[in-house]
């Protein structure tokens, strides 16, 4: 259990480290933790599931092996008063009459009336002696002058007193039962009285057990023969067709397996001074048709609570990883941006150390080419003069030209003053715009505002605002061809922003240079620009608290998104 | 004031730009001295003092902001213009807090310096006069 729970909580762990953002990772999160929260919500349920099936089994099997044992016992009841009164009226005619007047054929053939009168099942009477003789004999056969000294039956009752025989087929093929009994006088002789029983009785007390069909009893003897025909085992005197279970005086239930392999419950007991057991046999499969009907419920109730649980589980993972999905993205994304940040902080570092080392030769060589110039100017009749003038012009240029780069790398590094001031943002836009409708109007660009009437005014620089929407107009008004659209959008954001956006239906960017759009010295106008304006309008952004996006598809249009605070912010 | 009676004091460690520029003003006519450090400058200030005095922020050893702040203190008459070597429109702008006359940015328009100078002059022989 420990392993099963421990292995998958080490994984998610270890892929929870890992920072690789692929979806393929999610979906092992996902595979994991599922099967993880499964297993641990199945396998209490499958438990309990077993446990309850196991319980309810015995339950119920006790439930049905109680009626049996109950029967059987009471059957055995009827047994053993039916052979016991049997038993005791022979014993009671034994020691009431003497030896003469058994004797007497006449005489225990109305004694043998009597008896049948008042006990049902006896078929003959008769006397033998102590050598073994039939003396007098009241019934059906002629059996007297039979001497019975070699028959086992007759050591049995010198001994025991008493004797029950198995079963047997007598002349007339029926099966009969002998019970015997001794009697010894005060003068120590002694006579055994001998009947036979009809074994039909027995029938019918098997008959009053009232058998559910399919069940089945019957009495057998220790050797395995049936004393009575058994419905599903075969006939009086046949042989049962399997091992007798282990079987005492009291009841006792089993289960067994039959041969033709079904399964039963089997109750058996000795009946009390006989040789014989009484068998009852129920198949199990009737005996359970409640408990399947039951079981039905439990599995439909499990079933569906799995199928729930599992639904349960699938749901709240997928929203787990959904969630968990966004914040790492959230968390890529602010990474990003701060890695950008510092970025753009060091390279201004950088460009403010360059300009700062290059603007002192610059101006030296300033000097040297204007103090050149003035010599030059101060000497009429200097040889070559037009011609080192436009060497020194160009030079001169040239510096102006550095002195142009110089600045802005500076301007870009350097935290400018701020001068910060409550403004309307839309009439810096709409003044902003002014600067650019006559090129704008000479190329056919429609420059439409969409300028929100309830924007508030928001504490800001005005110089830098407007440097900003310059900057961005410029490049957007570069992007549009010749009657291209550009859509100036203000708007109130949230609580804290109001939000600027310029659209434009220009050539858009690919992803690598919107990617890089914001770095120092980046440029796509490969002449004409220093690749300094959308990092000093980033940097201006972020100074004054705001927020910079950018949407852009190649070939489709750009719209950057400026989000200015309404608050001023500190530094 | 005629332009040949400025005097005028260049401070600045770049050696080769403090004195071209100085020859470039001196062809106009302009007498302008140098100084490379913010010592020296102190010493050729009370030695004469001078109309205009134009002090780079950024030198190794007495900073520019030092130097203009002594000036302004034993000298109030000197004009000071500031050269932000470095572009840097705050050094400027925190020169001119402590009492420069203006701040110019290299590398130099000397036509915008002679303008600048002379205003400062003007500027200083307005205190004279006062």
């Amino acid at each position: 259990m420990k392993n099963i729970l421990s292995a998958p909580i080490s994984n998610i762990e270890a892929d929870i480290g890992t920072e690789i953002n692929s979806p393929k990772r999610y979906h092992l999160l996902r595979r994991k933790i599922v099967s993880l929260m499964a297993l641990v919500t199945l396998i209490p349920l499958l438990s309990l599931a077993g446990l309850n099936y196991y319980e309810h089994q015995n339950t119920m099997a006790a439930e049905i092996q109680a009626p049996l044992r109950a029967l059987v016992g009471k059957a055995k009841h009827s047994f053993e008063l039916f052979l016991a009164e049997r038993t005791s009226a022979v014993s009671f005619i034994a020691s009431a009459y003497s030896f003469d007047e058994l004797s007497d054929d006449a005489n225990l053939q109305r004694i043998f009336q009597v008896m049948r009168r008042e006990f049902t099942g006896f078929v003959d009477l008769g006397l033998i002696d102590v050598a073994g003789n039939q003396v007098s004999y009241a019934g059906p056969y002629d059996l007297k002058g039979r001497n019975y000294t070699e028959q086992a039956w007759f050591h049995q009752v010198q001994f025991k007193g008493t004797y029950v025989s198995d079963v047997f087929l007598g002349f007339r093929k029926f099966p009969h039962v002998v019970i015997a009994v001794r009697h010894t006088t005060e003068s120590g002789r002694s006579w055994i009285l001998r009947a036979t029983l009809d074994t039909m009785h027995f029938d019918r007390i098997i008959s009053a057990m009232g058998l559910e069909p399919g069940s089945d009893a019957f009495l057998v003897n220790r050797n395995g023969i049936l004393q009575t025909e058994s419905r599903r085992y075969g006939k009086v005197l046949d042989i049962l067709p399997f091992e007798m279970p282990s079987t005492s005086g009291e009841s006792n239930v089993q289960s067994f397996r039959d041969q033709k392999g079904q399964n039963n419950f089997i109750a058996s007991a000795f009946i009390a001074n006989t040789d014989f057991a009484l068998v009852a046999v129920k198949p199990k499969p009737t005996a359970f048709s409640t408990w399947y009907t039951v079981r039905l419920d439990l599995l439909f109730i499990f079933v569906s609570s799995v199928i729930l649980i599992f639904l349960a589980v699938y749901r709240v993972t997928s929203l787990l990883i959904s969630r968990l999905q966004e914040s790492d993205e959230q968390r890529m994304g602010a990474i990003h941006q701060m890695e950008h940040s510092q970025k753009l902080s060091s390279i201004g570092r950088l460009a403010a150390g360059v300009a700062h080392e290059i603007n002192n030769p610059l101006a030296i060589i300033n000097e040297k080419a204007g103090l050149m110039r003035d010599i030059m100017n101060l000497r009429p009749d200097f040889p070559d003069k037009d011609k080192f003038g436009r060497q020194i012009e160009a030079i001169l240029r040239s510096v102006e030209r550095c002195r142009g780069i110089t600045h802005r790398m500076l301007s870009f590094a350097k935290r400018m003053d701020v001068k910060i001031e409550v403004l309307d943002v839309n009439a810096v836009l709409v003044e902003t715009l002014g600067f650019l409708e006559r090129e704008a109007q000479y190329r056919n660009v429609e420059l439409r505002r969409e300028l929100a009437h309830n924007l508030p005014q928001i504490p800001t620089d005005h110089g830098q605002i407007q440097q900003v929407f310059l900057n961005i107009l410029n490049n957007a008004l570069a992007a549009v061809p010749d009657g291209g659209q550009i859509v100036v959008r203000s708007w109130d954001e949230s609580e804290g922003f109001i939000g600027v956006s310029v659209q434009d239906n220009g050539c858009g960017m690919s992803e690598e240079t919107a990617k890089n759009m914001f770095e120092p010295f980046f440029t796509t106008k490969k002449e004409k620009g220093t690749g300094l304006g959308m990092s000093i309008t980033y940097g201006i952004v972020k100074r004054l608290g705001g927020e910079i996006q950018v949407k852009t598809k190649l070939n489709e249009g750009t719209t950057m998104t400026i989000l200015l605070p309404k608050r001023s912010v500190e530094g | 004031m005629d332009i040949n009676e400025w005097n005028i004091l260049l401070v600045d460690d770049e050696v080769e730009f403090v004195t071209t520029l100085a020859e470039r003003l001196d062809l106009r006519g302009i007498a302008a001295r140098v100084a490379h450090d913010g010592e020296s400058a102190l010493k050729a200030v009370a030695d004469a003092e001078p109309h205009v005095m134009v002090l780079d922020v950024m030198m190794p050893g007495m900073k520019g902001i030092e130097v203009l702040q002594r000036v302004r203190e034993q000298h109030p008459a000197v004009q000071v213009v500031m050269l932000t070597g470095q572009g840097k429109t705050r050094d400027g702008i925190e020169g001119m807090r402590h009492g420069a006359f203006a701040y110019l940015t290299k590398p130099l328009d000397i036509e915008e310096l002679i303008r600048t100078l002379s205003e400062a002059v003007a500027a200083g022989q307005g205190t004279h006069h006062a």
